[in-house]
C-alpha cells in the first residue's frame, strides 16, 4: 500500500510535459549544433535529420498533430533527401573536407558574435514582450479538418498559387540541372 | 520545474535561428548554406506554431507554416539545381570563390 501510494505521488509531481521539452530542445541544440560545426558534409546531413525530428516532436507538443506529420515527410522525406543527393552530387572523395572548412577565425568570430547578437536580441524580444494569450479549453481531437477548412476558404488563392509555383519551381529545377551545352 | 509556455517554445526557435544565421555568415560550401536557411525557417515555423497554440489554437498559424513548408521544398529544389549546375562549370561550390555565373 505504502509503495503504490508513494509511486502515484511520484508520478504526479513529475512533470512529463516538461521532461519531453527539454528532451526535445537538448536534442534539437546539440543536433543544430553538429549541423554548422561538423567537418565533414555528410555528418551536418544526418545531424539535420535529427533536429528536423525534433522539430516535428515539438509541434506535436504544440498541439499540431498534421504540421508534425507534414515536417516528417516534407523536410525529411523530401528536402533532406535532395540535399543529401546534392552533397552526394557535389563532393569528390578525395577532397571531402576540403571545401567544407570554415572562413579564417576572425571572420569566424565576426560571424559567431552577428548571430548570438541577433539570437540574444531575440531572447530580449521574446521574454520582455507582453504576449496576450488566449486559455484553451480542451484540445480539438485533431486539426485537419480546420486545416482543410480554411486552406478551401479563406487560402483558395494562396493555396492554388502555391501549387502553381511548387510545379513550375520542380519543373523549372530539372530544366536547370539537365542543362548540358 | 517551472510549467512549460510559451516563452520556452520562443527561446528554443531563437537558439535555432541564431544556429542557422551562424550557418550562413560563416560557412564556405553552399550545400551548408542551404542548411542554415533550412534552420532558420524551422524556427520561424516553430514561432508560427508557438503563437498558433497559445492564441487557443487558432489554426491559421498552422496553414501560414504550411505554405512555408511549401516554398522551403520549392527553393530546394532550385537551389540544388543550381549548385549542381555551378559545380560543373567551377567543380567547387564553394561561395567565396563563386563570382561570375559562367567561366
Amino acid at each position: 500500500m505504502e509503495i503504490s501510494k508513494f509511486i502515484n505521488e511520484l508520478q504526479s509531481s513529475i512533470n512529463f510535459y516538461g521532461i519531453i521539452f527539454y528532451a526535445l530542445a537538448l536534442l534539437i541544440v546539440v543536433s543544430g549544433l553538429v549541423t554548422i560545426l561538423a567537418n565533414k558534409l555528410m555528418h551536418s546531413a544526418v545531424a539535420l535529420l535529427f533536429c528536423f525530428f525534433g522539430v516535428a516532436g515539438i509541434y506535436a507538443m504544440l498541439a499540431a498533430d498534421f504540421i508534425a506529420v507534414t515536417q516528417i515527410m516534407v523536410y525529411i522525406g523530401g528536402i533532406l533527401t535532395l540535399i543529401i543527393f546534392g552533397v552526394m552530387l557535389t563532393t569528390r572523395m578525395t577532397e571531402a573536407n576540403e571545401r567544407t572548412a570554415v572562413l579564417d577565425s576572425t571572420k569566424t568570430a565576426i560571424g559567431a558574435l552577428i548571430s548570438a547578437c541577433s539570437g540574444i536580441g531575440l531572447v530580449l524580444v521574446f521574454l520582455l514582450g507582453d504576449w496576450k494569450q488566449v486559455p484553451l479549453e480542451e484540445l480539438p481531437e485533431s486539426t485537419l479538418q480546420d486545416i482543410g477548412n480554411l486552406l478551401f476558404t479563406n487560402y483558395i488563392a494562396a493555396f492554388i498559387a502555391a501549387a502553381i509555383l511548387l510545379l513550375v519551381a520542380f519543373i523549372g529545377a530539372a530544366l536547370i540541372a539537365r542543362r548540358k551545352n | 520545474m517551472m510549467e512549460i509556455g510559451l516563452t520556452h517554445f520562443l527561446i528554443l526557435s531563437s537558439i535555432l535561428f541564431s544556429f542557422g544565421l551562424f550557418a550562413i555568415l560563416t560557412r564556405k560550401n553552399a550545400i551548408l548554406v542551404l542548411m542554415g536557411l533550412e534552420l532558420i525557417l524551422n524556427s520561424a515555423n516553430i514561432n508560427f506554431v508557438a503563437f498558433a497554440r497559445f492564441a487557443g489554437l487558432d489554426i491559421e498559424g498552422h496553414v501560414a507554416t504550411l505554405f512555408v513548408i511549401v516554398l522551403a521544398a520549392a527553393e530546394v529544389a532550385v537551389a540544388l539545381a543550381i549548385f549542381l549546375n555551378i559545380y560543373q562549370n567551377f567543380k567547387h561550390i564553394s561561395v567565396d570563390e563563386i563570382k561570375d555565373l559562367k567561366e
